[in-house]
């Protein structure tokens, strides 16, 4: 099964892998990303985290490269990679120059399909682990972040792939093993490649690779929940850290590229309500933005204020006033702005192998499919004031979610509809 | 692709790097200021001076540059080091006049005294946010330390006090011993049509008046030490260390990052292995940062508090060891690989060509192409390499603990 347009390509193998390609033949560069179907949300109870430590554990060495062997072949063929676990997916991506995408594709072939997952470094990748999840600690908005996350999803959506030092000083070598076997898998995998590349050579080279590789089935984890409330977690920092939550249209919503222009017009751009009012006209910020994030159907538009303690409340007030402000509608001439702002973003895009593998990944996970630069456009360009209008007005941002990280607890004034009130 | 340059009348410099293929179009204005140009007494004025520059002129409001730049759809940002302010935008090649127009336009600010007053609480509000970031002012604070009172010493964003203290007198007078167009260059990159630039720059800042703005060199005494932070509240310990390095101008540079990449890269190098591989560090890495005149060569690593002296050990035996224990071909060529790459995928980016001709002519007055910079890497030696660790000892260094471990030692 093949379908084509101008720029991007698609082409599912029999074992349920799905290769999306965008030719891009004025870059040197190729970049990839496999997101293979190992989520976190497969952790089980207490043994969160183990989606991640089994992405360190199969790098660790695999087919005849110990784990040294395995950077130095990736480092040798120029590849700036990266990998992680997300709710869903465990991502390996790479950018690269093109002419040796497809000895990288060896190397991660035996990352699946071989990996060595050495007992004797288990202590070492359990320490990678912790590791990381010390550093989200010391990173207040990020803290921030990921309990408004978690709170406004639920479990496993609003997961983070890090788990706790607890769990993570329970995994063993069996849990990782097992957790490889199960879910490294083709059946789901999505593989994008964006850059100077050949589509039938790139089809051809991933059949030759991935073909024999079987699919598993794996059944489906159920959601719970979400959770509603203010959260505050008491620190001694200089600022105070303020995240609000609220649902919004997700992007395989047909409704999604209102959505975004709505919020757009909050946030995009230093001409935005967001950084006009609370930044450039009161001062009581120098980090505020709002932006739309999905999970999948669900998705929340997510804002951020960090500001001196003493004028915490007063930005959060400020902040939320332009949030409901906005289902009295927006200007023309800020949705013409903030068009031309897409646009020019778009069109930046071909500039990066990186960051057109990463878009078509994300577009085929949440569509099913990708979308050119030109259907985006387009539908940018179909947006007019009156209907974005009439979206905002038929559906304002309500059911607030907060999170708050400093000295003092914040609320939200009386009257302003939050999560906890539904 | 082809290499332009120009210089007005009045001394604003102009260079482009044209490729009709491009995408976008991307300009700055790089100004020869910033933080090692300031007295102690006004201290964060380039820094506050690059914020203001964006609230407006005799020509237009601040809203109204906020504006303007949004409708070109413009990705447009500043930013200040110690020794640069860059002004910078790229857009799609259509608005290549009008960004230019805006940008020029910025470069003399009104400094208005309401503005002026609105955008310090901007200012203190991002001091603050820094503050609660890793490692604490660490930076400022080694910074500080290593240099002494020569001002690279000198923080770039100031502190609460400096940066209260300041008023539109003050950075008015800065402004008029640093923006002299004799001090400022105009750098372009992408799809430039370098004559209608030509043009613009001569419309819009051919009336700038040109004064002396000579930077003020005093001779550089780096200094060893061992300074500690006490921070309870921070979960991981951060250690910081300076240690001597080639200048901008030093041949050596290149050989330099050779060394460092083999030495302390984020990936595959021997900090790599020591802390990364092991877990024990989050993260570990050295980083060279060329300055007029002198420079430096950081190690970073940051870890558990309970792992922090253990690891000041290795740091110590590792940095050593680059000088007994030779680097190797095999490490020379890995390295040559890996920054080959690196240039490749980033001059991919209008924006970072840009950067890329702007930096080299406000670092040295020259430029090289990718292709040149991949050659000068390419031919760097074994022996060459080598030389710099004997030339640049990393031992001796100035070290800085930040976290919750009140009380570390430097390592035999």
């Amino acid at each position: 099964m093949q379908t084509q347009n101008q720029q991007i390509k698609s082409h599912r193998l029999a074992n349920g892998m799905t290769i999306v390609g965008e030719i891009m033949p004025w870059l040197e560069s190729a970049a990839f990303s496999f997101s293979v179907p190992a989520g976190c949300q497969f952790d089980p109870e207490g043994k969160e985290g183990l989606a991640n430590f089994v992405c360190e554990m199969v790098q660790r060495g695999c087919g005849k490269l110990n784990s040294r062997e395995y950077i130095e072949r990736l480092e040798w063929l120029g590849v700036d990679y990266s990998s992680s676990a997300s709710v869903y997916h465990t991502h390996f991506s790479g950018a690269m120059p093109a002419a040796n995408l497809y000895e990288a594709f060896e190397v991660y072939h035996d990352v699946f399909r071989n990996p060595i997952i050495p007992e004797s470094q288990l202590e070492e990748g359990r320490m990678v682990c912790y590791q990381e999840i010390r550093s989200i600690e010391d990173d207040l908005a990020q803290r921030v972040m990921l309990q408004l996350r978690k709170r406004q999803y639920g479990d496993p959506r609003g997961r983070w792939s890090q788990g706790s030092m607890e769990s993570v000083a329970s995994l063993t070598q069996d849990d990782v093993r097992e957790f490889f076997n199960r879910y490294y898998q083709p059946d789901g995998l999505i593989l994008s490649v964006a850059g100077n590349i050949d589509w039938d050579q790139l089809v051809g080279r991933t059949e030759a690779l991935f073909a024999d590789w079987k699919a598993v089935p794996v059944g489906s984890i159920e959601d719970k929940g979400s959770i509603v409330g203010s959260l505050h977690i008491p620190f001694d920092s200089q600022q105070s850290h303020i995240a609000i939550a609220c649902p919004c249209a997700a992007y395989s919503d047909p409704d999604y590229f209102l959505a975004r222009g709505s919020i757009g017009v909050l946030s995009d751009g230093m001409s935005s309500r967001l950084f006009r009012e609370l930044r450039e006209k009161r001062g009581l910020c120098y980090t505020v933005f709002a932006s739309l994030h999905s999970v999948l159907n669900q998705a929340c538009m997510v804002a951020y204020v960090g500001t001196s303690s003493e004028r915490a409340q007063e930005s959060l007030d400020a902040l939320v006033e332009q949030l409901l402000e906005l289902e009295k509608g927006v200007e023309e001439e800020e949705l013409d702005r903030l068009k031309v702002q897409i646009r020019s973003s778009l069109v930046l895009q071909q500039e990066s192998s990186r960051s057109r593998a990463g878009s078509i990944a994300g577009d085929w996970f949440h569509l099913g499919r990708a979308r050119t630069l030109g259907e985006v456009t387009g539908l940018i360009s179909d947006l007019s004031a009156e209907k974005l209008n009439e979206y905002v007005r038929a559906n304002p941002l309500r059911n607030f979610n907060l999170v708050t990280l400093g000295p003092e607890p914040l609320e939200l004034k009386h009257g302003i509809p939050s999560a906890s009130a539904g | 692709m082809e290499y332009r340059q120009h210089r007005l009348d009045n001394g604003l410099e102009i260079l482009a790097e044209c490729n009709p293929g491009a995408h976008a179009l991307a300009c700055g204005f790089f100004v020869r200021t910033g933080a090692r140009d300031e007295t102690p007494e006004v201290g964060g004025v380039s820094h506050f001076l690059e914020h203001m520059v964006f609230k407006g002129t005799p020509n237009r409001s601040a809203d109204q540059v906020n504006r303007e730049l949004d409708e070109m759809g413009s990705h447009s940002n500043a930013r200040t080091g110690e020794e640069s302010t860059i002004y910078h935008a790229t857009v799609l090649p259509d608005f290549q006049s009008r960004i230019v127009e805006v940008l020029a336009d910025i470069m003399r600010p009104s400094l208005r005294e309401d503005d002026f007053e609105t955008e310090k609480k901007v200012i203190i509000e991002e001091i603050k946010m820094y503050d609660d970031q890793p490692p604490y002012g660490g930076h400022e604070r080694i910074m500080a330390e290593f240099y002494g009172s020569h001002p690279l010493g000198q923080s770039v964003l100031g502190t609460v006090d400096t940066v209260t203290d300041l008023t539109p007198t003050r950075m008015n007078e800065y402004f008029q011993q640093r923006y002299s167009p004799g001090n400022i260059s105009l750098a372009a990159a992408g799809n430039v049509d370098f004559e209608q630039l030509i043009a613009d720059a001569e419309a819009f800042c051919g009336s700038w008046e040109s004064f002396p703005a000579q930077r003020d060199f005093q001779p550089v005494t780096p200094r060893s030490g061992f300074v500690t932070m006490h921070k309870p509240e921070s979960t991981q310990q951060y250690l910081i260390q300076l240690a001597a390095g080639p200048s901008s101008q030093d041949e050596d540079r290149f050989a330099a990052r050779v060394l460092t990449t083999i030495l302390g890269d984020d990936s595959g190098s021997r900090m790599y292995w020591e802390f990364l591989d092991s877990g024990l560090a989050e993260a570990a890495g050295m980083g060279n940062y060329e300055y007029d005149g002198t420079g430096l060569i950081m190690t970073f690593v940051c870890c558990a508090p309970e792992q922090a002296q253990d690891n000041l050990a290795r740091v110590k035996k590792l940095q050593g060891q680059a000088v007994i224990e030779r680097v190797t071909q095999k490490e020379l060529e890995q390295a040559k690989r890996k920054i080959s790459s690196h240039i490749i995928l980033s001059s991919e980016r209008t924006e970072s060509r840009m950067f890329s001709v702007g930096s080299q002519w406000l670092k040295n007055n020259d430029f090289k192409t990718p292709g040149e910079i991949a050659a000068i890497y390419e031919a760097v030696t074994l022996e060459q390499v080598n030389a710099i660790a004997e030339k640049f000892p990393l031992v001796e260094n100035m070290t800085l603990c930040v976290g919750p471990e009140a009380e570390l030692f430097a390592p035999a």
